[in-house]
């Protein structure tokens, strides 16, 4: 094999760097999911738990084009349901809290998501 | 080791070298589109409305209706030059320039007219607009996307009829927090505004509120159907159109 040693390196360091974030961070803090205050009054949301967890930002994306883009405002989920499309009427009617709810997870990540330069939250606006 | 920002980024780096180096795979797509429209909507080929200035031209009367609609929209109140307006109200001169005759009736003349957008047909605002965040639906409404305005304003430049706003400042400022209206957003800061035809009102089986306020002196619907309440007082009432040299073909007609 020509350049066998260098090849052989080559690929050693890039598994190291491609895996150095996962190696380092099981050594420190564990991260812990956050507790969310649930709707009270309904058992499921308009997908699974883990639909929702992985994939609102992208249904919240396409909800947005489907609704104000091409006029349609009914979704159809996984099951068969239908819901209306609304951040505003449908999300926030349920889910009473941003702060108790929304806010809790995206703090941890980290990110701002600017929806609330525009929707009301259901605190209503101070 | 301490789990600040700062490691996190270096780690972040270090993952996305390594990345740089592997090769990529395209997010597989979702492929089910489980939308329709509302079972309640009202539909149309072409959304026209038609404004008797016989029964409406009052300022105070057309600030009812202005107020009843910003009211709706959550509009912010905001006086002088960075004023946003959605629906408002100008004389004869400044609503119908290139229809004035030094002998008009004085009537007419000192009627004032309500003013919004006009929906135009042929929109300049739709054509300059680099974002497409203003375009036009196949039902004819000229709507703004404001999730995708970037505040160039080419669209009031566009518009010969100022039927635009642009929120200089946070127009959350100009409204009365206690008095919000829920089921519609506010709007952010440096994006356009306008006029919507009431499309979160028509889908769900409602007329735009202004037309609903107005008493009988608005007339709304579909400009396509001969059969409609818009074609049938345009075929019987003679009526103008702003800025007819402009060529957009405005949507909204006025009768004399
Ligand atoms: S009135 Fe102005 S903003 Fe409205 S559609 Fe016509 S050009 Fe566009
Ligand atoms: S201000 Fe917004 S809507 Fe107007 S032209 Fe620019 S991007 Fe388009
Ligand atoms: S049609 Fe709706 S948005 Fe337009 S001026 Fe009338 S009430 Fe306001």
């Amino acid at each position: 094999m020509y350049n066998g040693f260098a090849i052989v390196a080559g690929l050693v360091i890039f598994f190291a760097m491609l895996t150095a974030p996962f190696a380092l961070g099981t050594m420190t803090k564990q991260y812990k999911e956050p507790e969310l205050k649930l709707p009270k009054n309904e058992k499921e949301c308009i997908e699974s738990t883990e639909y929702m967890r992985t994939n609102h930002m992208q249904l919240l994306n396409e909800w947005r084009d489907w609704a104000l883009r091409d006029g349609k405002r009914t979704y159809i989920n996984h099951k068969g349901k239908e819901f209306t499309i609304s951040l505003q009427n449908t999300c926030l009617k349920c889910h009473t809290s941003k702060a108790d709810f929304c806010d809790k997870c995206h703090n941890d990540a980290g990110v701002s998501p600017y929806c609330w330069d525009c929707h009301i939250q259901p605190e209503g606006l101070k | 080791m301490k789990n600040s920002r700062r490691t996190f980024i270096k780690l972040a780096g270090i993952a996305a070298a390594g990345l740089a180096l592997a090769p990529r795979k395209g997010l597989a797509a979702e492929g089910h589109e489980p939308v329709k429209v509302n079972a309640t909507a009202i539909h149309a080929k072409h959304w026209a409305m038609v404004i008797d200035t016989t029964k409406l031209n009052t300022a105070e009367a057309i600030n009812k209706l202005a107020a009843a609609c910003h009211h709706d929209h959550n509009v912010p109140h905001i006086e002088g030059k960075q004023e946003v307006k959605w629906l408002w109200h100008d004389t004869y001169p400044h609503t119908f320039p290139e229809q004035e005759n030094p002998h008009m009736a004085e009537e007419v003349h000192e009627r004032v007219f309500p003013l919004l957008c006009n929906h135009c047909q042929n929109p300049p605002c739709v054509r300059v607009c680099p974002t497409k965040a203003t375009f036009q639906r196949p039902d004819g409404i000229v709507a703004m996307d404001y999730h995708r305005c970037i505040g160039c304003r080419y669209c009031m430049a566009g518009c010969p009829y100022g039927s635009r706003s642009f929120n200089w400042g946070d127009p959350r400022l100009g409204l009365d927090l206690g008095n919000l209206n829920p089921e519609f957003p506010t709007r952010m800061r440096g994006v356009v505004e306008k006029c919507n035809f009431c499309v979160e009102r028509l889908a769900v089986g409602k007329l735009p509120v202004c037309v609903e306020a107005s008493e009988g002196a608005m007339h709304f619907g579909d400009l396509m159907d001969p059969d409609s309440e818009v074609r049938k007082v345009l075929r019987e009432k003679f009526t103008i159109r702003r800025k007819p040299s402009a060529g957009t073909e405005p949507s909204v007609y006025y009768i004399i």
